[in-house]
């Protein structure tokens, strides 16, 4: 009971606080940004120029830079590698058959470009190119898409001046106009055609993913197999014992070490792949890299730089690779792998002991 | 316990069902015979002597391993790497309208992100009267609502504007999430930092910013922005899961998913649109003559059979089969879904489980006495705008082939005598 008095008093002090004006809000909540935190996430860029950094970079850094970090989804020449997207080239390809979308051919404002590499990329790496490395990338955008001559310098006084091809390309929503005819209310019910024939069929295709495809869907109607019997229920619990064994002999390894470098392995995720389905993708897999010889992934393509090493005999010892991961580009120069470095010396040990626990 | 054995009946029942109607040579009618006594009955069961799972043994469940193929899937060509794509619900597997959390479709542009509770924080700035910074205790103290909205990617259906591509209703209309979401308005929050600054909101415009590397950003306008937007942390009851923006997310009742910015740190009032990536190279439809329309962020009315399908076949051949799918339209409720046998010669009313519901999913029945003969099933939706779901045909010649998204024309399956489905496209 001897509380209450108390509780009264604290409330009552709370709704003085809160009728006394706080701010604009209606609750006093939050807090006001601070001007620097405001400067730290405040970045995108308007077609109008509001948001552009002052800077520079010519199409020559753009090409070097490219190279170094972009080159390896985006191609040498902004042509796109695999799946990635292509950066140049389609233009008069808009109203064709599959477009060519790219900077050159689609995008309507280069602030947008100029956002999108500041904020967004490289790829796994985001924000963390200066201004003038962004101007550079975009005059070497431009360079690629035949928009500016090989001696072009980009800044914030002429990003502005730059028209892309398809500036005019674009109108606003018109469904409720050119699709006026859609809003019929109430639709025909009986004898709305004369005839129906299939005039496509996926099937014709077949894109769709193989454990899905219809084949499995004829088993599943074929199927006259009465349902399991009492030894298959059993099985999850067999199963259930495996990842115990795996847990076991992973364990071989500081298990604290090897958490550690799964969080840091997920600044290598964007191109590299470990585990039972890894594959290459932008980047080798590295399912027993370490001690192994340099160069040895199957079907990976790498770079002559990689190739020279592995004639030479590199072997990813633990200092190797330690050497390889704290700079890149400086161990090896011409490497694929655009990636600055792990600065810490623990970030390193603890990703080589979890690359190690992948056989 | 109860309900795998019941599970493993039905499917016996199926079974014998069959195998009954092939003897009989006939379309059945009422009840099936069984020829011997069902050893599921007539046997006592591992379930029914033995004990099961204590209360201890999943303290947050997952679905039995029976259900272990009701997952998401995605498709493997569609992207470069998954880090930057998308999956899909498995809708042809579900009922009702509600999509649980942990198969309802992902969309990253960098990835999911694990972001904490306690280093989350949500910046409003630009033109408003105070710059402000929330945490994520401060969003649990505005007033909270609760409301049912789809989320559906533009892309959804996107593959198959040139033409019939996959086969399921997973991949075809899986860019589709329903979910009740428990959060704070926009409006709540744009009034708290003060709009005074803004001056006329007419023409005024909110970006809104994820935390991820990606960091995805849209253009919304100030009247959508203080019209239903939400600022979730909860959905059907529970936090976001971390592939859907945990711990918070933007909500854009009726559009385009790509606005329903994931881990949500951002939201600036200015005077024009940012023109971000996913708002012009991105998101926008090219119509046949090379030009593109932008800022069409509504999702148009639109359904889909999702039973049967090609990947939910008849299995128990002539006979009662219940026809269902999922209607919805962000321009408002759903007012009514016809469905046609015969691929759009004729039409008829299917039922609504519940009267729709303002730019949520819509669940619809039919349910008719299969005579085991083909069907080309279409459905079509009706909103409360007086839209009609167009045919493909319709939306092409206004389109062209090249729009990819917003794609919300009548899906066509071809059932065939067998109980299989397939996707195709009629005249």
């Amino acid at each position: 009971m001897s509380k209450f008095p108390k509780l009264t008093l604290t409330a009552s002090l709370a709704a003085l606080m809160l009728a006394a004006p706080v701010s604009a809000g209606n609750y006093g909540l939050g807090r006001p940004a601070l001007p620097e935190e405001i400067a730290a996430w405040d970045l995108d860029v308007s077609p109008d120029g509001t948001g552009l950094p002052a800077g520079s970079g010519s199409v020559e850094d753009g090409e070097a830079i490219f190279a170094d970090y972009c080159a390896i989804c985006h191609g040498d020449f902004a042509e796109g590698v695999d799946n990635w997207p292509k950066l140049a080239g389609g233009e008069g390809t808009l109203d064709r058959e599959d477009p060519l979308k790219t900077v050159g051919s689609y995008w309507p404002y280069l602030t947008t470009t100029w956002d999108y590499v500041n904020r967004s990329m490289p790829f796994g790496n985001a924000q963390t190119l200066t201004p003038n490395e962004v101007y550079a990338i975009v005059a070497y955008i431009l360079y690629s898409n035949d928009l500016v001559d090989d001696d072009f310098v980009l800044s914030n006084e002429n990003l502005l001046d730059v028209e892309l091809p398809n500036a005019e390309g674009f109108i606003l929503d018109d469904r409720e106009t050119a699709e006026a005819h859609f809003w019929t209310n109430e639709p025909c019910m009986s004898d709305c055609k004369d005839s129906v024939e299939i005039t496509m069929r996926a099937m014709v295709l077949d894109v769709t993913p193989e454990e899905t495809r219809a084949k499995k869907v004829q088993e599943l109607i074929r199927r006259t197999k009465p349902e399991p019997s009492r030894e298959e229920v059993k099985a999850p619990a067999e199963a259930a014992e495996q990842p115990a064994a795996e847990t076991a002999s992973a364990s071989a390894v500081d298990p604290e070490l090897v958490a550690a470098g799964e969080s840091v392995f997920k600044k290598c995720k964007a191109c590299h792949q470990v585990g039972a389905d890894a594959k290459n993708k932008t980047g080798p897999l590295l399912n027993g890299i370490v001690g192994a010889p340099a160069g040895h992934v199957d079907g990976f393509k790498y770079s002559k730089a990689m190739q020279e090493a592995a004639e030479g005999g590199l072997v990813w010892s633990d200092a190797e690779l330690a050497a390889f991961l704290t700079k890149p580009k400086d161990y090896m120069k011409g490497t694929k792998m655009s990636f600055a470095g792990l600065k810490k010396d623990e970030e390193i040990e603890a990703v080589i002991a979890y690359l190690k626990s992948f056989e | 316990m109860s309900e795998s054995s019941g599970k493993k009946g039905a499917s016996r029942r199926q079974f014998l069902t069959s195998v009954a109607a092939v003897g009989a040579g006939a379309v059945a009618a009422g009840a099936s015979r069984a020829a011997t006594p069902d050893p599921l009955i007539t046997e006592v069961q591992e379930w029914a002597r033995a004990t099961g799972d204590g209360v201890d043994a999943s303290p947050y469940g997952l679905p039995i391993e029976y259900e272990g193929d009701v997952i998401r899937r995605n498709v493997e060509w569609l992207t470069a790497d998954t880090i930057s794509s998308i999956n899909f619900t498995p809708i042809h597997a579900l009922d009702g309208t509600i999509t649980p959390q942990g198969c309802a479709f992902e969309r990253h542009h960098s990835g999911a992100i694990a972001l904490k509770k306690e280093d989350y924080r949500l910046m409003i700035n630009g033109l408003v009267d105070q710059p402000l910074v929330f945490t994520y205790a401060d969003l649990e103290r505005f007033p909270r609502e609760n409301h049912v909205y789809f989320c559906e990617c533009a892309a959804n259906s996107g593959m198959e504007w040139a033409g019939a591509q996959l086969n399921g209703a997973q991949f075809t209309h899986g860019m589709i999430h329903n979910m009740e979401y428990s959060g704070v308005s926009l409006r709540t929050l744009l009034e708290e930092a003060g709009l005074g600054a803004a001056g006329d909101l007419s023409d005024k415009w909110v970006y809104v910013e994820g935390a991820d590397a990606s960091s995805n950003g849209r253009s919304i306008p100030m009247e959508k922005a203080l019209d239903d937007c939400l600022i979730a942390f909860k959905a059907n009851g529970e936090a976001l899961r971390k592939e859907h923006g945990y711990p918070v997310r933007l909500v854009v009742p009726g559009w385009e998913g790509n606005m329903w910015v994931k881990w949500l740190r951002r939201i600036e009032v200015m005077d024009g649109p940012v023109e971000s990536r996913e708002e012009t190279s991105k998101y926008t439809d090219t119509l046949a003559d090379g030009t593109s329309r932008k800022w069409t962020w509504v999702m148009d009315a639109k359904s889909v059979i999702t039973s049967p399908s090609p990947q939910a076949p008849i299995a128990h051949g002539p006979g009662p089969l219940v026809i269902t799918g999922l209607a919805w339209s962000g321009r408002g409720a759903i007012t009514g879904v016809d469905v046609s046998l015969d691929g759009g010669i004729s039409w008829q009313p299917a039922r609504l489980a519940a009267p729709g519901q303002d730019k949520a999913l819509t669940r619809f029945y039919l349910d008719i006495n299969w005579d085991g003969s083909e069907m080309l099933l279409q459905s079509r939706a009706r909103d409360e705008s007086g839209y009609v779901q167009p045919t493909k045909a319709q939306l092409r010649e206004v389109r062209g082939l090249n729009s990819i998204y917003h794609n919300n024309a009548i899906q066509t399956w071809w059932v065939k005598a067998s109980g299989e489905a397939e996707n195709v496209e009629v005249s």
